[in-house]
């Protein structure tokens, strides 16, 4: 082969503009900062003060928060590396990662594109087109309609023809599941609002649903010289609400031969296109028949791509940078090693019990932990950073590898054990039960897997032994925070004495004096039982200081309980903590929210939280109705509340109609995702004053239904 | 191995003489006859008062303790734990008063009492037990109050009276209510005390009846919890008797009725918990309390929290055109450090907002004008003034005020008289006096509100600020 030197030397690359945000900005710019190569970061009003502009060596403003005014522009962003003199643009994922018109008018201002060519981008984009490109190229499909009519009875029609269940799919946007006849019409002109909404495009395939299938992608990586590989694949089966949320390489329970078919497929599929650069081709693996089937390609670095780097031991980053300088890829095929076992578990910002719905908030308390060559953690947010809804709610990847898949397992376990976030939900416990759960310790995943074992992963409030437990191991939580908090208090207390410390300090001896008695402390913490919010439970804990500075701790409702728990502050949030004579590590985080204290502690392989009241804000008509101190829902009966903050797509009735329990009311946009707000009974709707096009916050009162 | 041990001591004590002269010898013969059969006979009285604090420690016995709790009220000991800084000790004094005194058993006198640190600064603390004969007082129990003000006097310690009680034991009225140590003296001391600069706080947890109702009505600032804490001077059924009214306790004498209506209360607070917050928040906003302690400076913090709001925004709150309301609040929010304004009497006299703050870390309190002055705005303002007079703390006028009401019944009620009231708390309050116009400053209520006639030490106008004898308007 001739390689084109005159191309390389010119093009190669100094400074690299990375047009994202997040983990993956700040994971992109790491690598190049590696190869010596300057980083620019785009930021816009919410990112100001994030990780990724800290990163990089410089940062240029691209506009407000919204991402259409920003990430999304891609004007702006290209003036942004005229202006810095970057010679090269890494989208990331997501935003203009796969806009085959962004990679143009990069080639077309100069600037080399880290990513396919745009032909490639537009031609995989299109998902009817890429099909029919595939088809043609030899490699399997699943059975299905991609024709451009799109009208409502053809499309009925030939939904009939393939048979059900049958599966939504617009070429831009989120899938749907019809599992009968009678669904299909009001399911596919809710994918064609949304799609239309999000991208301005609305066409609709239709295709089989595949009732146990599994997800497994090929990572393949081209060269501009016409060499493409595979770097074998990865299982995604793992979903919920048709996203993965904890990725592995190799796929589990895949012969040797099955692996290289894939891979082969995954390598034609990319010539098919002209491919250069990362792409991943996505296949549907059904379980029952083992037979393969092509969905879609990637034209792009996907988030998951460390699991394919844990396994084969390179920079799928650095390969990147190099392809796009012109140079050939750096190993060949046979040369690529498939060493141990990785897995990669997103953590999301997220509410789990509410349908795993997107949340918002502050990260008062945020402790991975430590990083080793085996323990990777992929993050662009420190402590008291805001997760908005402008952006994806993602906090972290935590990316483990290990000898064998059960050892790569036992370590993510651990690692998601010690994984800290306070101050918003997290799916960090859900991760963990998904971990420890038997089936996916097997390996016997499927897309369909939470659906599948939901009663094993979600605690049901009807199995009152397991309510039990989880009650129980609770209160052992809140005897823990008990002693904890007394003992930080106390010391921070005295610490902060107000005016000479001299004579004041014999008043705050520890234990504190009393006369012949011992001195008790009564404290009230209401545990947030996570999975089940009607779970939640006030315990009252007492306290007896003893001599030896020990505490003698007991819950009001079972004195029959007592733990003797002697706590030691090892650090800010750390405590050595001693009950009945067993030593553990406890971690303690405290901060507080509208006069209420929040405590969250890690202790073994749990983490419990819980609620204080610190004060009562007296407002004008307080006085007159005060609410229960602790009642579950402070809005009036039949109020119905956004479930989170968003954009009011459309109104389905008028205010004053008379509605049924549970028909949809209207419908609300968040992170790209509509929710049908419905009503919770029969009545008439009262108070709805929204229009389409407003914002709502979360928790604000939609309407109510009045009978 | 014990002769080895004092052996151990004598070295110890050798060597320390060595370097310190002052050191007394151990002169303790651990091993002798009388250490033994002395520390025998300890042994036995010890446990013996042991018994007897057992006792003295149930209150009220566990019926009584259960009913209290049943009122979501805290026992007064546990009320006092929640009063005192975290960790803190307890001096308790007198704690076997009245213990096998009488008949009937009377633990601790039915009153608890002692010395304790709130917010760094030391205190007395006298509190009820309602679990002891409804908190009645005895002739110990009064002897026991008396006690811990004459301490308090000494000391100069704020005190901090719970109050929940029936007041005084009836059939032994003769030895509680005519003599000098009687139930009277608690009245008089704690004038004495106030008129001293010794800060006198009542916390309304429970009833408050008869001469009770003097404890809170007489101290610098008091918290009445809704629901539980009353003050009357006869209950229901003496009203009924007297005049046939029918009325219930709380509309009588509730929270409501003392901090809207009558304003003989400072705070309301929504349950017990809250009201122990609100007085540990009034022991902190004491500041230079005690003059006399000379312990002024240091409490002010050398760190200071910004602001939660920006101050720019201030120039969007306040309306050029006078007769738009605005809520001061929204001002104060954006002056006093980290926005804590503890409010006081916040719902009394309601059209002028009075508080403590910082500003830089100097205590401050701050009087704000929401509206027009009413009666019931000029007393509150007049015993703001005296308050923050008592306790060097300085005070800052925001002032955007049309003036006193007009009209026959305001008249009536006396405005001229309770602005006059006002006006003197300002000319005579000797403390550092900010002034701020920040809107309008028409009539009486320049006066009142420290305009120039009142030698605020510094006087400063916002752009929109007007000054006249009365508006525009009304001049036609």
């Amino acid at each position: 082969t001739v390689r084109d030197f005159s191309a390389s030397e010119t093009r190669r690359v100094e400074k690299i503009l990375i047009a994202n945000r997040g983990e993956i900005a700040c994971r992109i710019m790491r690598t190049a900062k590696r190869l010596g190569i300057q980083t620019v970061a785009v930021y816009s009003d919410a990112d100001r003060h994030s990780l990724h502009v800290k990163s990089a060596d410089e940062a240029v403003h691209i506009g407000p928060p919204p991402a259409r005014l920003s990430y999304l522009n891609a004007s702006s962003i290209l003036d942004a590396a005229v202006r810095t003199g970057a010679q090269a643009i890494h989208p990331g994922y997501g935003f203009l990662s796969e806009s085959a018109d962004f990679a143009q008018l990069c080639e077309d201002k100069g600037l080399t594109f880290i990513g396919p060519p745009a032909s490639a981008i537009r031609d995989m984009g299109d998902k009817s087109a890429s099909k029919r490109i595939m088809g043609a190229a030899g490699v399997p499909l699943v059975p299905g309609y991609h024709g451009n009519d799109q009208d409502i009875d053809l499309m009925k029609f030939e939904a009939d023809k393939i048979g059900y269940p049958i599966l939504i799919k617009p070429t831009h946007g989120g899938m749907r599941i019809v599992q009968s006849p009678d669904e299909f019409v009001e399911a596919f002109l809710g994918a064609q609002r949304e799609a239309a909404a999000s991208f301005g495009i609305s066409t609709i395939l239709l295709e089989k649903y595949i009732t146990r299938p599994r997800h497994i992608e090929v990572q393949i990586f081209g060269d501009k010289h016409g060499n493409v590989l595979h770097l074998y694949e990865r299982d995604c089966s793992v979903q919920r609400r048709h996203q993965k949320i904890i990725e592995e390489a190799p796929a589990p329970n895949v012969s040797n031969d099955f692996r290289s078919h894939l891979g082969q497929a995954a390598v034609s599929a990319a010539k098919a296109v002209g491919y250069h650069n990362a792409g991943t081709v996505e296949f549907i693996v059904d379980t029952v028949s083992g037979q393969f089937y092509f969905m879609e390609m990637n034209t792009r670095l996907q988030v998951e791509h460390p699991v394919t780097e844990m396994i084969v031991g390179q920079d799928l980053v650095e390969w990147q940078i190099r392809v796009a300088n012109g140079e050939h890829l750096p190993i060949s095929q046979s040369q690529i090693p498939l060493s141990g076992h990785a897995f990669e578990a997103r953590i999301y910002a997220e509410n789990v019990p509410k349908g795993f719905l997107p949340a918002t908030g502050v990260l008062h308390h945020y402790h991975h932990v430590p990083v080793s060559p085996t323990v990777r953690v992929e993050t662009g947010v420190e402590r008291g950073d805001t997760v908005s809804m402008h952006y994806d709610p993602m906090i972290a990847k935590l990316v483990v590898w290990g000898e064998n898949r059960t050892a790569a397992l036992l370590k993510l376990k651990d690692c998601l054990s010690k994984f800290q976030v306070a101050g918003l939900p997290t799916n960090i416990n859900f991760l963990l039960k998904l971990a420890n759960h038997q089936a996916f310790e097997n390996g016997d995943v499927e897309t369909h897997f939470i659906e599948r074992f939901k009663d094993d992963l979600f605690v049901d409030p009807g199995n009152s032994l397991l309510v039990d437990k989880v009650a129980g191991a609770a209160r052992f939580g809140a005897t823990l925070a008990a002693a904890c908090l007394i003992e930080k208090e106390n010391s921070e207390f005295r610490e902060n004495l107000p005016g000479s410390k001299g004579i004041n300090s014999i008043w705050y001896s520890s234990p504190p004096f009393r006369v012949h008695h011992c001195a008790r402390h009564t404290m009230e913490l209401e545990w947030e039982n996570e999975y089940d919010s009607s779970g939640s439970k006030l315990l009252k804990i007492s306290t007896t200081y003893k001599e030896d500075g020990s505490y003698l701790i007991e819950a009001e409702e079972d004195s029959s309980q007592c733990v003797e728990v002697k706590a030691t502050c090892i650090g800010n949030h750390d405590f050595r903590v001693e009950a009945d004579g067993v030593i553990t590590d406890v971690c303690l985080a405290v901060y507080s929210k509208d006069q209420t204290k929040l405590i969250h502690i890690w202790h073994g392989s749990h983490h419990h939280h819980f609620k204080q009241k610190i004060g009562l804000e007296l407002s004008d008509d307080d006085d007159l109705e005060r609410k229960p101190r602790f009642e579950k829902s402070s809005y009036p009966q039949g109020s119905v509340v956004a479930p989170m903050a968003g954009l009011v797509v459309k109104l389905l009735v008028k205010d004053g109609t008379k509605v049924e329990g549970g028909q949809p009311i209207l419908v609300l946009e968040a992170m790209k995702m509509e929710h049908v707000v419905k009503a919770p009974s029969a009545g008439y709707v009262h108070g709805l004053h929204l229009a389409a096009g407003q914002q709502v916050s979360d928790g604000s009162i939609l309407f109510s239904i009045k009978e | 191995s014990a002769s080895r041990k004092s052996l151990a001591a004598l070295q110890i004590a050798q060597t320390s003489r060595n370097y310190s002269l002052g050191v007394l010898p151990d002169g303790v013969d651990r091993n002798s006859e009388a250490f033994s059969r002395n520390s025998k006979a300890m042994d036995f009285l010890i446990s013996d008062l042991q018994s007897h604090i057992q006792k003295v420690l149930g209150g009220g016995g566990t019926v009584a303790v259960k009913r209290n709790k049943s009122r979501n009220k805290l026992l007064p000991r546990e009320r006092i734990d929640r009063l005192l800084d975290p960790g803190a000790s307890f001096l308790e004094l007198s704690q076997l008063a009245g213990h096998e005194l009488y008949e009937e058993s009377l633990p601790s006198a039915g009153i608890i009492t002692g010395i304790g640190p709130v917010h760094g600064r030391l205190c007395m603390f006298v509190a009820n037990d309602p679990t002891v004969k409804g908190g009645t007082y005895y002739p110990i129990t009064v002897k026991k109050h008396l006690r811990a003000q004459e301490i308090a006097s000494h000391c100069k310690l704020p005190c901090i009276y719970l109050v929940d009680s029936g007041g005084a034991f009836l059939p032994k009225q003769a030895e509680v209510f005519p003599d000098r140590e009687n139930f009277g003296r608690i009245f008089y001391n704690q004038s004495i005390m106030s008129a001293e600069g010794i800060p006198q706080i009542a916390l309304v947890l429970g009833s408050c009846t008869a001469g009770g109702a003097y404890i809170p009505a007489m101290a610098d600032e008091s918290v009445m919890v809704k629901g539980n804490g009353t003050i009357f001077l006869a209950g229901p059924p003496l009203v009924k008797a007297a005049t046939g009214e029918e009325v219930s306790a709380e509309d009588l004498g509730g929270a409501s009725v003392h901090c809207k209506t009558s304003g003989v209360s400072d705070y309301f607070a929504l349950d017990e918990l809250h009201g122990l917050a609100l007085g540990r928040n009034i022991i902190k906003n004491l500041h230079m309390a005690g003059r006399s302690l000379k312990s002024g400076l240091q409490n002010i913090n050398s760190e200071y929290k910004e602001p939660l709001y920006d101050v720019k925004e201030l120039r969007f709150i306040a309306p050029t055109e006078h007769k738009q309301q605005f809520d001061i609040r929204s001002v104060i929010a954006r002056i006093v450090d980290g926005s804590e304004f503890d409010e006081f009497k916040k719902l009394y006299g309601t059209t002028l907002v009075t508080g403590f703050g910082r500003i830089f870390g100097q205590p401050v309190g701050i009087i704000g004008n929401n509206g027009i002055l009413f009666n019931e705005s000029a007393l509150k303002g007049a015993h703001f003034i005296e308050l923050c007079t008592q306790r060097n703390i300085p005070l800052v006028f925001l002032q955007n005020i049309t003036g006193f009401m007009v009209g026959s019944r305001s008249e009536a009620n006396g405005i001229a008289k309770s602005g006059a009231k006002m006006v003197m708390a300002v000319s005579c309050a000797k403390v550092p006096k900010v002034t701020i116009i920040i809107g309008g400053s028409f009539g009486a209520g320049n006066y009142a509100m420290c305009g120039r006639a009142y030698s605020p030490d510094f006087m400063y106008l916002w752009p929109n600020a007007k000054i006249s004898v009365m508006g525009g308007a009304q001049t036609v």
